[in-house]
């Protein structure tokens, strides 16, 4: 069984400070880790390494295809919902109704609220293909149904396969390994 | 990707103002004769570096749409993450950007010439200098905009950084030296992508 993303000793520094080093991961199909720490520890930054939109100082880091929530919306506003997620492709509709987005399918994304706009910034994860889901706060403005029905797509994915890294400060539903960023982190 | 990248940014530049550059253009144009007075052989002399001046300065005003707000909305992160290159996202919005804006300034540099007293071969010779010349404008563009995305005062620092970048492509169309304006604008439609797709990559953060 081969990881599905593996941080070899990742060190990285922002602004000339060092937020974590020395940092080990290893995710494999089926495993879900939740990110923890306080604001400014590198929670969001830990995500964008794994994304590979950031560059680390030291270390190494092996990942298969990933797919990123995380708190932007990359939809074009002036499109109806399923055709700015259609833009991405991938299981659009399946996804629409995952979320229960179904009925805003031909509502313009600029008239979303912020929950519904974070539901679709997740439902385009979930449309995708990639097994490694990277979430950024997923449950911020998220509803309790939200929550709910992302904890049920976060099970459903890590059985056939799947692996998520999710950095969020709330407590999130189900069963994950928890990764403590803030003091000399290891996981 | 690139297909459906070069269709929306298309549609978005063609939504809303695609005017503006060429109206700008023309306004440019029409403030000459105001300025250097209503003498038609002086008009008809200087006509070709007024178009292309006027060019220059109507380039200017979408600089800040074609990358600031997809980088903002991270548009440009989501089209790595489905592995589409910096470089070719880039490349994708250089050929949106001449489309949505050099066919517009093409026609509206018919109505230019005739504000300045310039005959048809002169008109002619400009209009080709001009559909040379246009798309290293555009990868200048697009450059220019990835490397002051995020930044704060971007416009007038874009506008700083674009127009001296623009003046070989204003030295060899104004005097329409073909060859030589074709061989500076595809060097920096060329270079754009890879410039740009640069700027993009250092611009995450």
């Amino acid at each position: 069984m081969t990881a599905l993303l593996s941080f070899d000793n990742v060190t990285l520094r922002r602004g000339g400070r060092v937020l974590f080093e020395g940092l080990d991961l290893a995710l494999s199909p089926g495993e879900a880790v939740h990110v923890t720490g306080p604001n400014g520890s590198g929670k969001s930054s830990l995500i964008r390494l794994a994304a590979g939109l950031l560059r680390a100082e030291r270390g190494r880091i092996e990942r298969g295809p990933v797919a990123l929530a995380d708190d932007t919306l990359a939809l074009d506003r002036e499109l109806t919902l399923s055709r700015a997620l259609g833009f991405w492709g991938g299981k659009v509709d399946l996804a629409l109704d995952a979320f229960g987005l179904a009925h805003l399918e031909q509502v313009p994304v600029r008239l979303l609220s912020s929950g519904q706009a974070k539901r679709a910034t997740l439902a385009r994860v979930m449309a995708s293909s990639a097994p490694l889901w990277l979430l950024d706060e997923p449950l911020n403005a998220l509803d309790a149904d939200g929550a709910e029905r992302l904890a049920t797509l976060v099970d459903q994915h890590r059985a056939s396969g799947g692996a998520v890294l999710a950095a969020s400060h709330q407590p999130l539903a189900g069963d994950w390994r928890r990764l403590e960023l803030g003091q000399g982190s290891r996981a | 990707m690139i297909g459906a990248l070069i269709a929306r940014d298309i549609r978005r530049g063609s939504s809303g103002l695609t005017w503006l550059p060429a109206a700008f253009f023309l306004l440019v144009v029409a403030l000459m004769p105001f300025a250097v007075g209503p003498d038609a052989r002086l008009l008809a002399r200087i006509g070709p570096g007024v178009l292309w001046i006027a060019a220059l300065t109507a380039a200017l005003l979408p600089v800040e749409r074609l990358v600031e707000p997809d980088r903002a909305d991270g548009m440009l992160d989501q089209l790595a993450l489905h592995g589409v290159a910096d470089e070719s996202i880039a490349a994708a919005k250089i050929v949106a950007h001449w489309l949505t804006f050099g066919p517009l300034l093409l026609v509206a540099a018919i109505p230019g010439a005739g504000l300045l007293a310039m005959d048809s071969s002169s008109l002619i010779r400009t209009e080709i200098a001009l559909a040379v010349g246009t798309p290293g404008l555009a990868g200048l563009a697009v450059a220019i905009a990835a490397v002051t995305a995020g930044l704060p005062r971007a416009g007038p620092l874009a506008a700083l950084l674009l127009l001296p970048l623009a003046v070989p492509l204003l030295i060899f169309g104004a005097a329409n030296a073909l060859l030589l304006e074709a061989a500076v604008s595809l060097l920096l439609t060329a270079g754009a992508p890879f410039v740009a797709g640069a700027a993009i990559r250092a611009g995450r953060t």
